[in-house]
């Protein structure tokens, strides 16, 4: 009985977060603001019937109440969380809004499934994060002087850097965090923000040739010491994301070129210079013939996506464990190994989905400092997301990166959270720009209309 | 930019909807891939059967649900089919995860999972042909060695006997007692590393016919032996063929005439066509098998270049090799790549994956394939395997009798070749029999009993 309950649940978790993923392209198409929340609340629903199923069929096969206890935590703290944002903020993107809440369930349930305590510890980390993303919309909107701390950036972001390359230890294969007692910290997650708020300053109002080469040498700098501490993934998102702010700032399609060219010089180099890039190349081209040594995450990566199907083995059906670091780096495998290729292919749409609304404000927003913010998180997220799905399915070499919001680890959790909440900002501040726009436009037609008047007078 | 974005997205969606539809199915059925033991314990292990629906391997359920592996021909499909417990093997190996999964009717799963009885694996039919693996299996007799016979046409493997042999239904059980045994478990047939004696004239001639054009005409004068820097050479028996033409010196086997003809050949040259010939190069089969060795190099000394023309020195040869050569000079030069999973098909007899014959690649150019034919066909009707002509088909070859040592009596008995009829049905061989001697004695006989059974 339990099966035939895995297996229909299953269809249906496939089915509701298709409906979703659908709703998460129309709402964009639609201009009618009633329409528009009709389908906001309904993609609400689908994400919360999607949650209530995945923990029934775990409890239904573990028949531990403490998934239901879980369960109900999660339940009130999302609903809780999501009342509030609306009430606070009325001007945000309640799309932005679902999608994290939507993400951030599905990491949670996947990581139930893979390990209890783990998830215990992500979901207080979410809480913690949430608390932060109820306040930094408001901090975006007070604070002014967020494009005058140029240096500021540059300086945190480069010494936390430097911080982890001295005294992190190697933990696969990389250097990534700085132990504090309790908890670790991966530094590198938050250096993607000061860098592109960095860059942003930087670029904003000045695009003359002296500036953008400080600002090269800034972001090589990050970059560098990146690559030195062997993490590959936070080296190659930091070179897109400035790559992509320099060539939207200056419009000079030539910088652009040159860092393009830069960039491929540099990863040729450090395919000659470094064996482990050479490893990891390898076992792109053919992960099977080393399967029990470099090539065993990849290849069991390939078993567990191949064998799982379209629809997914269901949870606790498959061996995602088989599958090392499967929590952060390989999640999206195992995602897929239990609820399907279409589920994993829905999520990752759902991701995409979350770019394109990154890239709209980025459009909309008339100040180009928060134009290039924007941008400059938008390139992040997009290109990371495009990094660890590309590196679990073979697509291009895995650099071990997480899934932004669904990834176990705290670092990664509350920078992610952050960034979407800097977003929700500027789409706060862009409908402020609207209204100031507005009432600009409502004071000249009146003046306008005075000067007629007095005329015909 | 945001488009070029969303381009790769794109691209990365349709690589893995393509990984998975195209790629998946290949992939997860390796054996590294822990999830075989997870479906092994939900469901029934599927059955094997031959291309006629025989019954190769099937899974017997007693009634307290206890499943048994059971093979209903016991030794004689052993390695061509292979066994399940402690490791995999042969069929059971290559088509792992087919016999794992059911694709029965959705109605009948769902009935199942309701009343808690496991689903029953897929059907896997093979392209050994029943008839035909017994004849061989019975000719090879009490022997050691190997047969292999496909199908040059289409690359279907339609017998694989290895002897020694064992039974695979005593593997779980008894896997001890069969181990201690004299390497039963190696399957001759693609791991087998033989010396090839005269068999490999076959490659020799070609690389002649490589250096001086497919018209060439060589004549030599045997005497009965020959010597060069000390060594000295001769044929088999002690026999004098004095005056031959190449047709003459291949069907009658002259070892005179090919220790001559090599030493005066390119042996660089000689490496490179071996090479092409999948000496020391990867098969393309799905069996595990051991590379074929050509030893010679431009640095060999006479004696070895002379041993060598007429398959003696280090070469090393494994019977599937030589009978895909047979069956690309049959074919006109073209392989056609090895199989023995001919598909998969569901409990109502709905086909769910199915191989497609494919081409490998041209062994050898047509003219070659031409004359080589000729060659092969003087051997049967004057040469060495006049047994094997018969009013049914027409059958070609080379027998070989390849010493392992000085003793004479320690001699690899040889045949390789094809048989064919006009209306276009054919069949390529390899017969090996350990230890017998004489080529024409042992082995080709076993080649007419499979050649009759094919041809009947």
């Amino acid at each position: 009985m339990i099966e035939i309950l895995v297996q229909v649940s299953k269809i249906i978790m496939i089915l509701l977060l298709c409906l979703y993923t659908i709703e998460c392209f129309t709402v964009m198409t639609r201009k009618d603001a009633e329409v528009r929340e009709q389908i906001i609340n309904r993609q609400r629903k689908f994400a919360f019937m999607l949650h209530f199923l995945a923990y029934l069929i775990m409890f239904a096969v573990k028949m531990d109440i403490k998934y239901l206890v879980f369960y109900a935590v999660q339940v009130l703290i999302f609903t809780l969380f999501l009342n509030l944002y609306d009430l606070f903020y009325e001007k945000a993107s309640p799309l932005v809004v679902n999608n994290m809440v939507l993400l951030l369930m599905i990491g949670l349930i996947m990581l139930t499934r893979l390990n209890f305590e783990h998830a215990i510890r992500q979901f207080v980390f979410i809480v913690a994060a949430i608390v932060l993303c109820v306040l930094v919309p408001l901090i975006i909107h007070k604070l002014t002087f967020l494009d005058k701390l140029t240096w500021v950036y540059a300086a945190v972001g480069i010494l936390a850097l430097l911080v982890v390359f001295a005294t992190a230890t190697v933990t696969g294969g990389a250097k990534l965090s700085i132990d504090l007692g309790p908890v670790s910290i991966q530094p590198s997650e938050f250096v993607k923000i000061t860098y592109v708020f960095f860059v942003a300053c930087m670029l904003y109002k000045n695009t003359e040739f002296k500036q953008v080469l400080i600002t090269t040498a800034v972001a090589a700098t990050h970059v560098l010491i990146l690559v030195a501490s062997r993490d590959l993934g936070g080296a190659l998102i930091l070179f897109v994301a400035y790559m992509v702010m320099t060539f939207v700032a200056t419009k000079d399609i030539r910088y652009f070129l040159i860092i393009f060219a830069g960039g491929c010089l540099a990863s040729v180099m450090a395919y000659f210079l470094f064996s482990h890039v050479q490893i990891r190349v390898a076992n792109w081209l053919d992960p099977f013939s080393d399967i029990t040594g470099t090539g065993l995450q990849l290849s069991q990566s390939l078993f567990a996506i191949g064998t799982g199907g379209w629809l997914g083995l269901g949870l606790f059906q498959g061996m995602p464990k088989s599958i090392p670091v499967v929590e952060s780096d390989f999640i999206f495998s195992a995602i897929s190994e239990e609820m399907g290729l279409i589920f994993a292919l829905s999520m990752l749409l759902v991701c995409i989905s979350c770019f394109i609304m990154f890239l709209n404000i980025a459009l909309q927003i008339k100040n180009q400092f928060y134009k290039l913010i924007a941008l400059g998180l938008g390139c992040v997220y997009g290109f990371q997301v495009f990094l660890m799905v590309g590196g679990v399915t073979k697509f291009i070499p895995s650099t071990g990166v997480t899934l932004p919001l669904i990834s176990y680890g705290g670092s990664s959790i509350v920078s992610t959270v952050i960034i979407f909440s800097i977003i929700e900002g500027l789409y706060i501040l862009r409908e402020d720009e609207g209204e100031f726009f507005a009432k600009k436009r409502r004071k000249t037609r009146e003046k306008a209309q005075k000067g007629r008047k007095e005329k015909e007078q | 930019m945001a488009y070029c974005f969303i381009a790769i997205f794109v691209a990365m969606i349709g690589y893995i909807v393509y990984f998975q539809v195209f790629k998946a199915e290949d992939i997860i059925n390796n054996s590294y891939n822990k999830r075989h033991e997870l479906f092994a314990s939900r469901m029934i292990r599927g059955d094997i059967v031959s291309a006629e629906g025989d019954v190769l391997a099937t899974t017997k359920v007693s009634e307290s649900g206890k499943e048994t592996r059971y093979y209903p021909h016991g030794n004689m499909y052993a390695h061509a089919v292979g066994y399940c417990e402690n490791g995999t093997t042969g069929v059971e190996e290559q088509a792992n995860f087919s016999l794992l999964r059911t694709h029965s009717f959705i109605g009948n799963q769902i009935y199942n999972m309701l009343t808690e009885k496991k689903n029953k694996g897929d059907t896997v039919v093979t392209t050994l042909k029943s008839k035909l693996q017994s004849v061989a299996y019975n000719a090879l007799g009490s022997f050691n060695g190997a047969v292999v016979a496909i199908d040059p046409s289409n690359g279907r493997i339609l017998a694989m006997v290895s002897k020694p042999d064992f039974d695979p239904n005593d593997v779980k059980e008894g896997y001890e007692d069969i181990i201690s045994n004299d390497s039963v478990l190696l399957n001759r047939a693609t791991q087998g590393s033989y010396t090839p004696g005269s068999t490999f004239k076959i490659f020799t001639t070609l690389e002649y016919l490589k250096e001086h054009g497919s018209d060439a005409a060589y004549t030599y004068n045997c005497t009965g032996q020959i010597s060069m820097d000390g060594t000295t050479v001769h044929c088999y028996g002690n026999e004098v063929h004095g005056q031959l033409d190449l047709e003459h010196a291949f069907a009658e086997s002259c070892n005179c005439a090919y220790a001559n003809m090599g030493l005066n050949l390119n042996i660089s040259e000689f490496q490179k066509m071996t090479k092409k010939m999948l000496f020391n190069s990867a098969l393309p089969i799905e069996y595990p098998y051991t590379k074929s060795s050509f030893s010679l190099s431009k640095d060999s000394s006479t004696a070895s270049i002379m041993m060598g023309s007429f398959g003696q020195d280090q070469i090393t040869v494994s019977p599937m090799h030589l009978a895909m050569v047979a069956a690309a000079i049959e074919n006109n030069g073209m392989l056609m790549k090895p199989y023995v999973i001919d598909h998969v098909e569901n409990d109502a007899g709905d086909i769910v994956t199915e191989t497609e014959r494919e081409e490998y690649r041209n062994l050898l150019s047509k003219n070659n394939a031409k004359v080589m034919q000729k060659l092969m066909e003087a051997t049967v009707n004057y040469g060495t395997a006049t047994a094997l002509q018969s009013s049914k088909y027409k059958a070609a070859g080379k027998t070989g009798s390849a010493q392992v040592s000085d003793s004479s009596d320690d001699t690899h008995s040889w045949f390789v070749g094809y048989a064919n009829r006009s209306s276009g049905k054919d069949l390529a061989i390899a017969v090996i029999v350990e230890k017998q001697g004489n080529g024409s004695r042992y082995a080709v006989p076993i080649a007419k009993k499979v050649f009759d059974a094919y041809f009947d």
